[in-house]
């Protein structure tokens, strides 16, 4: 995260970036193994020249040494239940890393009717032999030895790469059963390692699927189990320089493969950001985002991806495109970019992007706002949206997501605190007479100059006093945006306790929003019921976005499954209801997550039976026969 | 999740149903006064933010929906917005409800002891009321009751008051409006007002669907109306009307609410309050208007035993179920949903569809009494000219066949099995003595007495044709209990008939002949548009479960004691058969006819042939048989309604396709040659 914001918490969270950093460098002090090393070097070397950055990256070849290979995130970050049976959150390097949450358990057994007793525990460590062995192809692999770029078919390296982060395929992880996999692993090391592994591919009838950060919860990774020729990953997360800054033109070139957090935190070493933040922005990459259309938090500042990137480089089959400049705008037919935006791997590898970057702003202000209920909320959120003063987030959660927000706070340090707390509690609910059932919390973060960013402040605030909001502190504030980082974490502790759940998102008009909101929360509640479910659904939401013409809506909905014989498949039904109720309501199929596998079915009613041939004989073209095999999107 | 209980194909006498309770029992052992003055706390809905009557006008008036309108409106009649705003304001003032909780405790007391007088029970059935609660508090509800009689929705809302149950808002015609206090109390009791006919009127249209559409979202109170847009006349259920039920699906199908219930309710009366008053429409005596001191003379004149009612709080039923699978709802994503737009085909084809569904549903918990059946066995012997009447006898052996057969058929009959079946009949009897006479142990219609007659009126001052009008009084008043139990036989009746004029016992004849006759009564009868194949296997279940048909793959068979069924069933048809008939014969022979003329000439016609005696079923006098076999025939194409011109309004007549019709229906010509290829 950019942190500049006030207070004593930025001397903390530079501590723990610090600690992040050492941890880091650790890993990358370890020997590569394979023969990698001279060519891997020729490639550095061309960079060295450009590359402005000299720090360590996160994501090492071997993702296994840092992060979980059945749950989300880094091996040693995970909430327990300590033997005092409080939760807590492991790990140094969170906000939350070792502190005590003692209202999380009361919040799980009072909303999921989950219990201590009852454990649904993973398992502990990859059975090799569950996996497949590799299907190689002889040829592809002399040629591939060759080149010099490393690979692998080491059973967890495949695995690993194997998956997103849908429920269904982390839960089959923990039951340890573990379908079909990349046969082989390969990592280049620059654009032109890629142009290499694609002819080859191409001239060896291998598929290739990309993989970048491996965060999709779209099925995306999943290996087509109809495919019958060896599957190759390429693994993008070792394409991670940034090769130049302009700063005349405020932009920066960098390889696809670079994660969220290492490309900020390299441009913040020289004064810039790119200000592109999704919720993934840890391990999601670049090259990722372009493939799938990412949306990030503070767009409205910033904008989306779209509106970020200037030049993008991708090599395909037919060979490499790009544009053969850099202006801003063009009227030179329809966007190709927009074929490669949201191909979600279909057509080839996203190797190096140019992207607008800007200095680092000089403040960063969180804050919140209660609103008596979810309309008020609404409204408030359509009337920023209409006067265009939309901080750089602003986010509105129902009443549930505040309870759940509220069952995360840590263990408080003083008495004082805690008396504050208790004091704004009764000011809120007794004083001003909000339903604890029914109000509803909206965060903000505002960022820029600081005199700016207090005047945007008032603004704001002022509208929303409008729609009966009051102010409810920067605190507030700021722990729900630390929510999006550990709320994946969470499900991991679910699962540990017969409770699965998902997010899913869309977008949709202003005018449908309420009803969205409240047609797909019912719907999950009675697809629960009718499909057996024991115990009542969490079935929340948010607004996560605004934009002049809509909102982006996300869902949180999640349950206890004990007394389910098949717990995943009547999640999958009530996804897939819940996902037709969406659309029957005029949302969108998806706003950033993108389509996948997961939601292939409802394509041709989303873009037509027209639109659906234009993609096809993009494909069909760049593509004809079919290396990048993932089928996705089509 | 209710879907499944509107209609199915299974067993019908495996149809469960709840138990009845009488509320009349405890107004008989408790204060009046206190029972209207108890303390009324209705479960509401629970996503309702309260309003009063005055907020829900404003809300209406600044809705997105009618502002569009409005503005709409001002630009093509070259007025300002807000003079269109206040016609709006106006349609909305003679429209709205005003309900009140005072004028309700009102009619709870005064209607205690009317109700009291008039009826011996009130029965309902509580297990539905409870459902109706849970409905009420889940989802916005739509109550939708048979409309028999006026006491249809004062008893709605005092059945629902006593079981401290949110009172309804209800849909009332403006004839009622004409009883100036009346009006007003009823207003107050939650009517409100809509005019008959507004075709063009997109201004009124716009005020009222919103209206009602705002009281339904906001859970404001249940939507009460008349899915068959006026009180049956002959007790049959009437071709339901769309209009209200599109308005109260649309907040559904356009994602405003998550789901509506709509709750059919089946009332019936074992004597209806308007019993000849509507005969006498039937026959042409023109209905009074509604007024006051109408209503009062009514309720003198009607004060005696008019037996019990018994309301049945159907399964509600989840629109969103009915809709799944059946409507693409994203249809509404590319246009706002505050432009009014024309409902697509498929739209309007589902609404029709649970239209058809939700009267049936109403159909199937109707209450029968003995007396119905009673009624069938009369009729028929008097349609065979029997003069000497049925002995007492022979009348509870038909009667206590019928009760089986009728069982068998999934029939709601309340026969009291505890008293032996004479008992039942003669009692009955005693209830309806208007309509029968009974003398030296045998019954048969009062025919000669001509109904209610004026005593001191010398019998021979009456010509043949004000006796016959006289008698057929009484037969349709009769007829208007028969008519109750039709439902429950007129597949069968239509599988028997095809049975009895099939040439061979092939089934593919007998089908098209089925076929054939469906579609030709589907004015008359409530049968569900599109549904011929399943109401062919439904009659042939009925009929094989019950003996009376065997049927392989290529033949029905009658079986030996399957001959009384069928020629029973085939006589339930023949008068409508006649009827049809008749009104083709009367078509052929005319040469210029409007649409007007049409009924006071084929009664003419009839009335001439029934004199000679070349007509058999004097009920053919109804002129809802009449009206009903020309929209057919305008519907198949026989008749030609001329819209516009100078001709507006003229009837066109194929007299060949007619005159095949009439032969058909006949029996003379088989279906699948002649007519079908027309249709």
């Amino acid at each position: 995260m950019a942190s500049n914001s006030s207070g004593s918490d930025s001397s903390d969270r530079q501590r723990i970036a610090q600690q992040r950093l050492s941890v880091i460098a650790g890993h990358l002090q370890r020997p590569v193994e394979g023969n990698s090393g001279i060519l891997a070097a020729e490639c550095k070397a061309q960079g060295d020249k450009l590359d402005v950055s000299s720090e360590g990256r996160t994501v090492p070849r071997r993702r296994q040494e840092i992060m979980k290979w059945n749950g989300w995130g880094y091996s040693d970050s995970k909430f327990l239940y300590n033997k005092k049976g409080q939760a807590e959150f492991t790990g140094k390097r969170y906000r939350l890393s070792g502190m005590i949450i003692p209202g999380l358990r009361e919040w799980m057994e009072s909303t999921f009717g989950a219990n201590l007793q009852h454990k649904t525990p993973a398992a502990p460590i990859l059975n090799s032999s569950a996996v497949q062995p590799p299907t190689l192809n002889e040829a592809f692999l002399k040629e591939l030895k060759s080149t010099g770029i490393p690979f692998s078919h080491d059973a967890e390296d495949r695995v690993f790469r194997s998956h997103g982060h849908c429920l269904h395929e982390i839960f089959a992880l923990r039951e340890g059963k573990i379908g079909r996999v990349p046969d082989l692993v390969v990592w280049p090391n620059c654009h032109n390692d890629v142009v290499k592994i694609v002819e080859l591919a191409c001239k060896h009838n291998v598929c290739l699927m990309p993989y970048g950060g491996g965060t999709s919860v779209s099925s995306a990774l999943e290996c087509p189990p109809e495919e019958t020729r060896s599957i190759v990953s390429l693994d993008t997360s070792q394409m991670n320089r940034i090769l130049w800054i302009d700063e005349k033109n405020l932009t920066a070139h960098v390889e696809a493969g670079i994660v969220g957090q290492d490309l900020e935190r390299l441009l913040n070493e020289s004064g810039y950001c790119t200000g592109h933040e999704p919720d993934s922005m840890e391990f999601s990459s670049l090259g990722g985002w372009v493939a799938t259309r990412a949306s990030g938090m503070k767009k409205n500042i910033y904008g989306n991806i779209e509106d970020l990137v200037v030049h993008i480089k991708m090599v395909t089959p037919q060979g490499v495109i790009e544009k053969s400049c850099q202006g801003p705008r063009m009227s030179t037919g329809p966007d190709v970019h927009h074929f490669i935006m949201g191909s979600e791997g279909t057509l080839g590898v996203v190797t190096e992007v140019t992207m607008k970057i800007r200095p680092m702003p000089e403040y960063q202000k969180y804050g919140s706002v209660v609103f008596p209920n979810f309309e008020m909320g609404v409204a408030c959120l359509r009337e920023v949206a209409r006067q265009r003063c939309a901080p750089a987030s602003i986010r509105l959660m129902d009443n549930e997501q505040f309870k759940f927000g509220h069952a995360l706070k840590p263990q408080v340090s003083s008495i004082f605190t805690s008396f504050l707390d208790g004091l704004k509690k009764f000011y809120i609910t007794k004083f001003k007479g909000f339903d604890p059932n029914r109000l509803c919390v909206a965060t903000l973060l505002f960022e820029g100059d600081r005199e700016k960013v207090l005047q945007h402040e008032k603004q704001v605030y002022d509208i929303a006093a409008k729609f009966g909001g009051l102010a409810a502190g920067e605190d507030n504030g700021q722990r729900g945006y630390m929510l999006t980082f550990v709320i994946a974490y969470l499900r991991d502790l679910g699962m540990d306790y017969y409770v699965i759940g998902e997010s899913f998102e869309t977008s949709v008009p202003w005018d449908r929003v309420l009803d969205i909101c409240r047609n797909v929360k019912a719907r999950i509640v009675r697809e629960c019921k009718d499909k057996g479910v024991q115990f009542p659904p969490l079935s929340t939401c948010r607004v996560t976005q605004t934009y002049d013409a809509g909102a982006c809506v996300y869902f949180y909905f999640a349950f206890n499954y004990r007394g389910l014989s098949d717990p995943v498949h009547v999640y999958e039904q009530v996804e897939h209801a819940a996902r037709e109720e969406i659309l029957a309501n005029g949302g969108s199929l998806s706003h950033h997550h993108g389509v996948g596998k997961l939601r292939k079915e409802w394509m041709r009613e989303t873009i037509s039976s027209v639109g659906m041939g234009m993609l096809k004989s993009v494909k069909d073209y760049v593509d004809p026969n079919n290396i990048f095999g993932n089928r996705n999107l089509l | 999740m209710a879907s499944e209980a509107v209609y199915s194909h299974r067993d019908p006498m495996l149809k469960k149903r709840d138990d009845f309770e009488d509320i009349l029992e405890e107004r008989r052992n408790s204060s009046d006064l206190r029972y209207a003055l108890k303390c009324y706390t209705p479960v509401l809905y629970k996503g309702l933010t309260p309003c009063k009557v005055s907020e829900l006008k404003q809300m209406v008036l600044q809705s997105d929906q009618l502002g569009y309108v409005i503005t709409q409106v001002s630009k093509e009649k070259g007025m300002t917005t807000d003079e269109v705003t206040g016609e709006a304001a106006a349609i909305l003032e003679e429209m709205a409800q005003r309900l009140q909780l005072s004028t309700v405790r009102f009619f709870a007391f005064t209607l205690s002891k009317v109700f009291k007088t008039l009826f011996r029970s009130i029965c309902v059935n509580e297990e539905g009321l409870q459902r109706l609660q849970q409905a009420i508090h889940n989802h916005p509800v739509v109550l939708l009751p048979s409309h028999r009689s006026y006491m249809d929705f004062l008893l709605m809302s005092y059945i629902l008051y006593t079981y401290d149950l949110a009172l309804p808002v209800i849909a009332a015609g403006m004839d009622f409006m004409g009883m100036k206090v009346v009006g007003e109390m009823l207003r107050m009791s939650g009517a409100f007002f809509i005019r008959r006919s507004f075709g063009g009127d997109k201004l009124y249209w716009a005020v009222f669907s919103e209206y009602v559409k705002i009281m339904l979202k906001n859970g404001y109170a249940p939507v009460e109306f008349f899915l068959e847009g006026t009180r049956s006349r002959t007790a049959k259920s009437l071709t339901p009307k769309l209009g209200l039920l599109n308005i109260v699906m649309d907040p559904f199908l356009k994602g405003e609410v998550f789901d509506i219930s709509l709750v059919p309710v089946s009332i019936s009366y074992e004597r209806t309050l308007e019993e000849a008053l509507y005969a006498r429409e039937l026959l042409g005596v023109p209905k009074p208007k509604e007024s006051t001191s109408g209503l009062f003379k009514a309720r003198k004149i009607l004060s005696e035993d008019y037996g019990s009612i018994h309301v049945y709080f159907g399964q509600p039923v989840s629109v969103r179920s009915l809709a799944e699978s059946r409507v693409n709802r994203s249809q509404f994503n590319l246009i706002p949903r505050h432009i009014p737009t024309r409902p697509s085909e498929e739209i309007l084809s589902f609404v029709n569809d649970s239209a058809y569904r939700l009267v049936r549903a109403q159909e199937e918990n109707m209450v029968l009494k003995p007396w119905v059946l009673l009624a069938f066995v009369l009729l028929q012997k008097q349609a065979a000219e029997d003069k000497q009447g049925t002995a007492l006898d022979e009348l509870t052996e038909q009667a206590v066949w019928l009760r089986d057969l009728s069982r068998h058929y999934g029939a709601f009959l309340h026969w009291p099995d505890h008293i032996p079946p004479s008992e039942v009949v003669s009692s009955s009897l005693s209830l309806h003595r208007g309509l029968v006479r009974i003398s030296e142990g045998r019954v048969q219609l009062a025919l000669e007495q001509g109904g209610q007659q004026v005593p001191g009126e010398t019998r021979s001052a009456i010509t043949p044709e004000e006796e016959l009008l006289n008698q057929a009084v009484v037969i349709l008043s009769c007829v208007s209990y028969r008519n109750q139990a039709l439902n429950v036989f007129i597949r069968p009746a239509l599988l028997a008939s095809a049975i009895h004029t099939a040439a061979s016992n092939r089934k593919q004849e007998i089908y098209n002949g089925f076929s054939f006759l469906r579609n030709m009564f589907s004015n008359e009868f409530i049968l569900c548009p599109g549904a011929t194949v399943q109401d062919f296997e439904e009659a042939c279940y009925l009929l094989v479960k019950t003996g009376a048909l065997q049927i392989n793959q290529q033949e029905v068979l009658i079986t030996e004691r399957g001959h009384r069924t069928l020629a029973f069933l085939t006589s339930v048809l023949d008068p409508f058969l006649q009827g049809y008939q008749v009104v083709c014969r009367f078509l052929c022979e005319e040469d210029c006819l409007t649409e007007k003329q049409f009924i006071p000439a084929v009664r003419k016609f009839i009335i001439k042939h029934l004199l000679t005696g070349r007509l058999r079923y004097i009920e053919v006098l109804s002129s809802d048989l009449q009206k009903n076999a020309l929209a057919a025939l305008i519907r198949l194409g026989a008749v030609q309604k001329i819209k516009g011109g100078e001709e507006q309004g003229t009837l066109k007549l194929n007299k060949v396709m007619l005159n095949s019709l009439e032969d058909t229906l006949g029996g003379k010509l088989p279906t699948q040659k002649s007519v079908v290829a027309h249709l």
